[in-house]
C-alpha cells in the first residue's frame, strides 16, 4: 500500500512545483543588483576578490544574528535585543579575557547572550507579555549595562587566539569570517528544515493553537527560541571584538534592524509559520551588497541609507503574495 | 445496547463486546465557581458513532475538552478500553489514543499535508534528522486507506476546508487514535463532500475505531450516528439507539420544552409582496457569476440553494460590491444603482452578514456594544466625539430587539455562544435600517433553539417590508424563511420555484443536484 502512495506523490511531483517567481524574488534581486553593479562599478574593483571577499565580511555578524532571527520570526515573534546583546557580550567577553584569560572571556560572553536571551523567553513565554516590548525594554537594558560596566571605554583586547579565532584570521584563502557565518547558516539551515525542533518552531508561528493542539509545547519552543536568539547574538558580539580586537557598547548598535531585513527578504514570513535561512543569508548579502557597492559609488551615508531603504521596500513589495 | 445496527447500512460489521472504547464516569468541572460538568456518564462502544447533542452551553464542548485532555476533569474517571487512565494534558489524551478532529483547528496552513500529518511525531532517520521521504510515504499510505485523493506534499492553506477536514482525520489516524472526536464535521462540507464523509466514518468505525460525532444538524445525526447522548445543563439527559427515539424528543431534550423539529414555514401576514427593491439583470462578476438575473420584493424572502462552490456566496459578494461585476445592471427600488464598493452597496440600502461572524462580521475581542455600534458611529457623533448616552441607548435597543442573551454589553462578543454572536451580526445590520439584507449561511453552527429564533427574526424583518436574500446549505431552515427558492449551479440561476412548488427537502435536494430540470 505504501509503495503506491509513494508513486502517487512521485508522479504528481513536477504538477505541484510549478515555479512562483515570487518565492524566489530575493534571489533574483540578488543577481540583479549584483550584475548592475559589476557593470556600474566595474573600474572601481567591485569584482575583485578582495572587494568581494570584504562584502563577506562586513557581512558575517548581520548573517549570524539574521540565523538566529529567521528563527524568532518564523515562530512569529521578534527580538530587538540582539544588537545591543552583542555589544554587551562584546564587552564582558574583553574584560574577562583581560582578567582571566581566553575560555572564561569566551564562556563570559555566551552566558550574557543565553542569560539574556532566557529572560527575553521568560518572559515572553511564561508571562505572555508580547516579545516587541520585552526585547525593546532588553534592548535598554543591555546596552544600558555595557555602556555603564565599561565607562564608555573601549574595552582592548590582547589577546591573539581570540582575535584570531573570532574574526581576524583566515582558513586558507577563506576569511575566518565567512567560515562562521556559513557554519551558522548550515547549521540553522538543517536545524529549521530537518529537525522537529524546527518543524515546531515554524508549527508554533504558523498556528499556535494548531500546535497545541497537537501536543507541541509552545512555551517551550518560544523560549528557546529566545534564548538561542541571545545566545547567537552573544556570537556575533564576539565576532565584532575579535575582528575590532576590542569590545565596546557600540558594537551591534543598530543590527536588529538589518538582521531584521535581512530574514523578511530572505522569505521569512513575518507572521511566522513560514522560514528559510539560506533566504536570510541571501537578504543579508543583498544588504552589504548593496552597502558595498554605494560606497564604491561614491554616495554618502545619508545617500546610501535612502537607496537601501527604498530597494528593501521594493523587495518586499514584490515579493508579497497577491 | 451498543452498536445497534444501523437502519441503512447493513454492512457495516459492528465490533461489539468486551469493554467499551471510553466510559467517562461522574465527570465534574467548574470555571470559576461556575459548574459546567455537574456528574457527567458517557460511555462509547467499540466500532460505534455517537452522537453527542445539547444547547449551547449544556456542557458537550467542555466534555469533549475534558477527553481531549484540554480541561481536565475537577471529578470523576476515564477509562479507556477498560483501563483507567488520567488524562491531564493533551499528550495524555493522544497517548491514550484518543483523536480530535477539530474544525482546521490544528492544522498549520503553512506546512504540508504530511507535515501535519506527523507534526510532533515525524519519523526520524538515524542521524535524528526528519525523514521527509518517509514522512511522505506513511502519509500517502494513511490517505489512500482512507481512499482520499490529497497529495501529501499540497501546502494545507491551499488546500479548500473539504480536504482540510480530511487531513485533520489523517492526521488523528495516523496518530492511531481509536477514538475519534468530530466537531460539527460538516459545517463547512458541500453535499458530496459530507457523503464522502459519511462513508468514510462508517469505514473507520468498521474498523472498530469508535467516533463522537457532535453536530446540530438532526438530519446527518440519524444518518451516520448509532447511538445518541443529549446533554442539558451540564448533566446526561439521555443516551438512546437512534432507532428508539424521534428527532422530536431529541430537540424537546436539547431545549427543555416541546416545539416543532425543525423551523415551520409561516406565511407573512399582511398585503404579501410590496415593490420591487432590488433587481438585477444579466450581471457577470468573473470567475464564478455569470448571466445572474432575479428580483427582489419588497417583504419576500429569497433562498439561495445551490452546492459548495456553486457561486451562492460569490453572487452576495458581487451585489455588495466585495467583486467586481463586469457586466450588468443592478437596479435598488427601480432606480440602477453604484454598487461597487459596500460602502456603496451600503448607502444603497444593502447589508451583507457574511458566512463566516468569527472572521468576518465581528470583532471578537470588542464589547458586545462596540461591535453594534460600528456600523452606526456617524449617527452617533456629537461633533467630534460620540454622544455616550444615545450610543448606551441605541445598543441596549438592539439587544432588546434581538433578544441577545448578554449580561453586561461592555463584555467582549467572543464570551457570547455561536447562537447570540450571530444575533449581534444581525442587530449591528439592522442597526443601519437596510432595505435589502442578504444573509450567508446565518444559522450555521447554531444550536436549534437559536436557529428557531433567527428564522423568525427573519420573517419578521420580510413582514416589516424588508427584503432577504438567504443563502444556507440547510435546507430545512431555507424552506422555512423563503417565499422563494434560486437554484444555483455554476455560478448562474438554474431553476425558480415558489415555496408552493417545492414538496419537501428531497425535491430541492433533486433540484440542486440538477435532477429536475
Amino acid at each position: 500500500m505504501s509503495t503506491t502512495a509513494v508513486r502517487r506523490a512521485t508522479a504528481t511531483d513536477a504538477v505541484r512545483h510549478r515555479l512562483d517567481w515570487r518565492r524566489y524574488v530575493i534571489y533574483i534581486g540578488f543577481v540583479v543588483v549584483f550584475a548592475f553593479f559589476a557593470v556600474l562599478l566595474r573600474d572601481e574593483g567591485f569584482l575583485s576578490p578582495n572587494n568581494l571577499l570584504n562584502i563577506f565580511r562586513q557581512t558575517a555578524t548581520i548573517t549570524v544574528i539574521a540565523v538566529g532571527m529567521t528563527f524568532v520570526i518564523a515562530c512569529a515573534q521578534i527580538d530587538l535585543s540582539v544588537g545591543s546583546v552583542a555589544g554587551l557580550a562584546s564587552v564582558c567577553a574583553a574584560m574577562a579575557i583581560a582578567q582571566h584569560g581566553v575560555v572564561v572571556g569566551v564562556l563570559a560572553g555566551l552566558l550574557v547572550g543565553a542569560v539574556i536571551g532566557a529572560l527575553n523567553g521568560a518572559l515572553v513565554s511564561l508571562l505572555g507579555i508580547p516579545s516587541f516590548l520585552v526585547t525593546l525594554g532588553m534592548l535598554g537594558v543591555a546596552a544600558g549595562l555595557a555602556q555603564w560596566i565599561t565607562a564608555s571605554a573601549p574595552q582592548p583586547i590582547l589577546d591573539d587566539t581570540f582575535n584570531l579565532v573570532f574574526g581576524g584570521g583566515d582558513v586558507g584563502p577563506v576569511p575566518g569570517l565567512l567560515v562562521w557565518s556559513l557554519l551558522f547558516v548550515a547549521a540553522g539551515s538543517i536545524v529549521l528544515r530537518r529537525t522537529r525542533f524546527g518543524r515546531q518552531v515554524l508549527a508554533t508561528g504558523g498556528n499556535r493553537t494548531a500546535a497545541r493542539f497537537t501536543g507541541v509545547s509552545t512555551r517551550r519552543i518560544t523560549f528557546t527560541v529566545m534564548l538561542l536568539s541571545g545566545l547567537v547574538a552573544s556570537v556575533a558580539g564576539m565576532l565584532y571584538a575579535g575582528r575590532l580586537e576590542s569590545g565596546r557598547f557600540q558594537w551591534g548598535a543598530g543590527d536588529e534592524l538589518s538582521a531584521i531585513a535581512a530574514v523578511i527578504l530572505g522569505g521569512t514570513s513575518l507572521f511566522g509559520g513560514a522560514g528559510s535561512v539560506v533566504g536570510t543569508l541571501t537578504g543579508a548579502l543583498l544588504i552589504g551588497l548593496i552597502n558595498n557597492g554605494l560606497i564604491l559609488a561614491g554616495l554618502d551615508s545619508s545617500q546610501q541609507q535612502v537607496v537601501r531603504g527604498v530597494i528593501i521596500i521594493l523587495a518586499v513589495a514584490l515579493a508579497r503574495k497577491k | 445496547m451498543p452498536g445497534a445496527a444501523r437502519a441503512d447500512d447493513g454492512t457495516a460489521t459492528q465490533v461489539r463486546g468486551g469493554e467499551p472504547a471510553v466510559l467517562m464516569s461522574g465527570i465534574r468541572k467548574s470555571f470559576g465557581g461556575v459548574p459546567v460538568l455537574r456528574g457527567v456518564d458517557f460511555d462509547l462502544a467499540r466500532g460505534e458513532v455517537h452522537a453527542l447533542a445539547g444547547g449551547n452551553g449544556a456542557g458537550k464542548s467542555t466534555l469533549m475538552k475534558v477527553l481531549q485532555g484540554v480541561h481536565p476533569a475537577d471529578e470523576g474517571t476515564i477509562a479507556v478500553d477498560g483501563r483507567r487512565v488520567e488524562i491531564s494534558s493533551i499528550h495524555d489524551a493522544r497517548a491514550a489514543g484518543i483523536g480530535m478532529v477539530f474544525q482546521e483547528f490544528s492544522l498549520v496552513p503553512s506546512l504540508t499535508v504530511a507535515q501535519n500529518i506527523f507534526l510532533g511525531a515525524e519519523p526520524l532517520r538515524r542521524s535524528r534528522l526528519i525523514d521527509d521521504r518517509a514522512a511522505v510515504a506513511a502519509a500517502g499510505a494513511v490517505l489512500e486507506e482512507m481512499g482520499v485523493d490529497v497529495d501529501p506534499r499540497a501546502v494545507v492553506g491551499d488546500l479548500s476546508t473539504a480536504y482540510r477536514q480530511l487531513t485533520e482525520i489523517a492526521k488523528a489516524l495516523a496518530q492511531d487514535a481509536r477514538v475519534l472526536i468530530m466537531d460539527e464535521p460538516t459545517a463547512s462540507l458541500a453535499r458530496q463532500e459530507s457523503e464522502a464523509l459519511f462513508a468514510l466514518i462508517r469505514r473507520l468505525a468498521a474498523r472498530g475505531i469508535a467516533v463522537v460525532y457532535i453536530s446540530h444538524r438532526m438530519e446527518e445525526v440519524y444518518r451516520i450516528a448509532d447511538r445518541i447522548t443529549v446533554l442539558r445543563d451540564g448533566t446526561r439527559l439521555l443516551t438512546r439507539p437512534l432507532s428508539e427515539i424521534t428527532p422530536e424528543q431529541i430537540v424537546e431534550g436539547i431545549v427543555g420544552k416541546a416545539l416543532d423539529g425543525q423551523p415551520v414555514h409561516r406565511q407573512v401576514d399582511g398585503a404579501g409582496l410590496g415593490a420591487v427593491l432590488l433587481q438585477a439583470h444579466a450581471v457577470h462578476a468573473p470567475p464564478k457569476v455569470r448571466d445572474v438575473s432575479f428580483t427582489l420584493h419588497a417583504g419576500e424572502v429569497i433562498g439561495l440553494a445551490g452546492l459548495m462552490g456553486s457561486g451562492r456566496s460569490e453572487l452576495a459578494r458581487a451585489l455588495f460590491g466585495i467583486d467586481e461585476v463586469t457586466s450588468g445592471e443592478i437596479s435598488v427600488r427601480g432606480r440602477r444603482a453604484d454598487l461597487s464598493s459596500p460602502r456603496k452597496a451600503i448607502a444603497a440600502g444593502l447589508a451583507l452578514i457574511p458566512e463566516d461572524r468569527r472572521e468576518q462580521g465581528l470583532v471578537l475581542e470588542h464589547s458586545v456594544a462596540d461591535n453594534l455600534l460600528l456600523p452606526v458611529l456617524g449617527e452617533l457623533r456629537r461633533g467630534p466625539l460620540l454622544h455616550a448616552r444615545r450610543a448606551r441607548e441605541r445598543s441596549a435597543d438592539l439587544i432588546r430587539r434581538f433578544a441577545v442573551k448578554v449580561a453586561d454589553p461592555a463584555r467582549p462578543v467572543s464570551l457570547l455562544s455561536g447562537g447570540n454572536q450571530q444575533k449581534v451580526v444581525l442587530a449591528k445590520w439592522m442597526g443601519t435600517d437596510p432595505d435589502v439584507l442578504i444573509l450567508d449561511e446565518p444559522t450555521a453552527g447554531i444550536d436549534i433553539g437559536t436557529k428557531n429564533e433567527i428564522v423568525t427574526m427573519i420573517r419578521t424583518l420580510a413582514a416589516a417590508g424588508k427584503g432577504v436574500i438567504v443563502i444556507s446549505s440547510e435546507y430545512p431552515e431555507l424552506l422555512a424563511v423563503s417565499d422563494r427558492v434560486l437554484i444555483i449551479r455554476d455560478g448562474t440561476i438554474a431553476g425558480e420555484y415558489s415555496r408552493e412548488q417545492i414538496a419537501d427537502e428531497e425535491f430541492l435536494e433533486l433540484a440542486v443536484q440538477g435532477a429536475t430540470s
